[in-house]
């Protein structure tokens, strides 16, 4: 018998409640991630990425619920488990960055006993012990001269600076899961790439599995290995990155590869203007029968507005959600 | 960090009443309860008796001095107490919502609408004059403010990036609430504790002034203007020196708190940095 994948998400529905209706914010999505691989989900603002990653680590709160499907970790079912060994597997064994580094950290506390509230809270260390895991921590994420660094104040570091602690933070008990929710969106584009590499680099050393949650297709086909792209609450194509973009088998992703800007290409000179997939995602309560792309979809046909395609496989073992895939 | 004068005035007039009220057996010249001597009653101010003395010719200004040592533990020990149970409640009620926060609400406004000073007499009449008394009666009945505050910031807090990511992290509640959310607010708090002082001595005053807190011959602030009321007009300095050392201790402690709110104000604070 094979070992069970790292994480399993299986069917899962998460409920809008805004009182009088239930809607479904995200539907049927089902992914797996296995030890130390790198994954990526994507997909335009408000479609759904954040509330998952959210569900994955058992904090999705009211009027936002889970309302069908399983989420395995390491086997073990997540919602199933009590407060707190919810708590444990936070931060412990699934670590978690955002798109905020400005906001994620407390302004009164410095960085150093921020880090070291981990192995405080997760590993039961004294202390003494956990100040000087702090500055290791800091030195593994190339903070210069980390002894100094840790009494700093978030408001004396720099963005990238921050993100690095966040880094540090997120992987001080060493996790074996990294969800990272738009880490760079906030930063610099020359810093973005640092960060990035970071990231990936001490990752990869600690065999840390990543889920990189980003807009940006782009970012995320270079960082990940495979990938899934959500529509308005929706998996619509699960695929290897090089095969995402090679032959894009559902029209989303199509319009999302050819918005980006390629080398050497007009676009990227700035001298044309990127196509982009024309109208905007629907809000959860609007959104349209059959596919939920269809209103924006070039190749829809009646069947596209009454009965919502079922996810197909494909040769190459990716999954896509279309009734008309390439 | 620029303090303003009247913060500095404040802290001054603040520090020298602890100061006064730490080093009183060595900054009196006599013994406040047991220096009576009949001889000297009703000595006005002079180069002997700085304050003057009373009809059992007691020395004012060292009862002044000892006084310090009762109002200032009274305002100090009653209005950490107030602050205790008002965080306590106030930012359980914020972070927790629900029931809980309706119950705290409830209680909030129970308080808020009975004169603090009105259920601080009721208790002191049920448990009897005296210091333990007072503290009790006191601290009970002053945290609604504290209480207001706490749970305000911990609901603007508890949306905060940085209490969302100790969630993330596997922070319980608890761990949350004293290392996310009690720091971010104690600007505010330390203000309306240093504000509650001064009320708590004007009310140690007062309900010492009728009859009801210490009492004589023990020397308080409040007890020695109870004492001196029927001599107003024969001997004001027995009401002058200690209502004085009242007025000054409250308004710096006033003084303080104002001064201690622009310094801590977290908009004041993103302006300067
Ligand atoms: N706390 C909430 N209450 C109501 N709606 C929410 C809440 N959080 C997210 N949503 C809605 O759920 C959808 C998905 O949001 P989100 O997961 O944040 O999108 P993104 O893919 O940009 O991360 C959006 O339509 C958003 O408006
Ligand atoms: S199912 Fe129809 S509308 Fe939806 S993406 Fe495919 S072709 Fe377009
Ligand atoms: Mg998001």
């Amino acid at each position: 018998m094979t070992a069970p994948p790292l994480i399993e998400v299986d069917g899962l529905r998460i409920d809008l409640d805004d009182g009088s209706r239930r809607t479904a914010a995200v539907e049927g999505v089902s992914f797996r991630i296995d030890r130390g691989e790198t994954f990526g989900l994507v997909g335009e603002s408000g479609c759904g990425k954040s509330i998952s990653a959210l569900a994955l680590i058992g904090l999705l709160r009211r009027p936002l619920s889970i309302g069908a499907g399983a989420i395995r970790f390491d086997g073990r079912e997540i919602q199933g488990l009590p407060a707190a060994e919810q708590r444990a597997l936070r931060g412990n064994r699934i670590a978690m960055i955002f798109q905020e580094p400005m906001t994620a950290l407390n302004p009164v506390s410095p960085i150093g006993r921020q880090i070291a509230e981990m192995f405080v809270l997760h590993q039961g260390k004294s202390w003494r012990e956990a100040d000087r895991l702090a500055v290791e921590a800091l030195a593994s994420v190339r903070v210069p001269a980390p002894e100094r660094r840790v009494k700093d104040y978030p408001h004396q570091l720099s963005g990238g600076m921050r993100q690095r602690v966040m880094i540090a933070i997120a992987l001080a008990c060493g996790p074996d899961l990294l969800i990272a929710d738009e880490p760079t969106t906030a930063l610099d584009v020359t810093v973005q790439a640092e960060i990035i590499e970071l990231m990936r680099n001490l990752c990869a050393e600690r065999g840390t599995a990543i889920l990189m949650i980003s807009h940006d297709l782009g970012l995320v086909a270079n960082v990940c290995r495979r990938v899934a792209v959500m529509y308005a609450g929706r998996i619509v194509e699960e695929r290897g990155s090089d095969a995402l973009f090679r032959a894009s088998a559902h029209p989303y992703t199509k319009g999302l590869v050819d918005s980006l800007p390629r080398l050497g290409t007009r676009a990227a000179l700035g001298r044309s203007k990127l196509k982009e997939i024309a109208g905007v995602v629907p809000a959860i309560a609007d959104f349209p029968a059959g596919c939920r792309f269809n209103p924006r979809c070039m190749q829809a046909t009646e069947i596209c507005r009454s009965t919502a395609p079922e996810t197909t496989r494909l040769g190459d073992g990716g999954l896509v959600r279309c009734h008309h895939h390439a | 960090m620029k303090l303003g004068t009247s913060t500095i005035i404040g802290g001054v007039l603040f520090a020298l009443a602890i100061f006064v009220g730490l080093f009183a057996p060595w900054l009196a010249h006599t013994d406040p309860v047991m220096g009576a001597n009949l001889m000297n009653a009703e000595e006005p101010p002079s180069w002997i008796w700085w304050f003057g003395t009373d009809a059992q010719g007691r020395d004012i200004y060292s009862r002044v001095v000892h006084g310090a040592r009762i109002s200032l533990t009274v305002g100090i020990v009653s209005q950490l107490v107030n602050s205790v149970i008002g965080v306590t409640l106030g930012l359980t009620a914020g972070y927790w919502g629900g029931w809980w926060d309706d119950v705290v609400n409830a209680l909030t406004n129970l308080m808020l609408a009975i004169p603090s000073l009105i259920f601080a007499l009721a208790i002191m009449a049920v448990l009897g004059p005296g210091l333990t008394s007072l503290l009790i009666a006191l601290g009970l009945t002053n945290w609604s403010f504290s209480c207001r505050i706490a749970r305000a910031s911990a609901l603007s807090l508890k949306s905060q990036g940085y209490v969302q990511a100790a969630k993330v992290l596997g922070y319980g509640d608890l761990r949350i609430m004293i290392t996310q959310l009690l720091p971010n607010m104690l600007g505010p708090i330390i203000v309306i504790s240093t504000l509650g002082m001064g009320g708590a001595i004007l009310a140690e005053a007062a309900l010492s002034f009728l009859g009801l807190g210490i009492r004589p011959p023990y020397p308080s602030w409040g007890s020695m203007l109870s004492e001196a009321r029927d001599q107003i007009t024969t001997a004001p300095w027995l009401s002058v020196f200690p209502g004085l050392a009242i007025f000054l201790t409250v308004l710096g402690l006033n003084l303080l708190g104002d001064g201690l709110r622009d310094i801590l104000d977290p908009q004041s604070r993103s302006r300067r940095t």
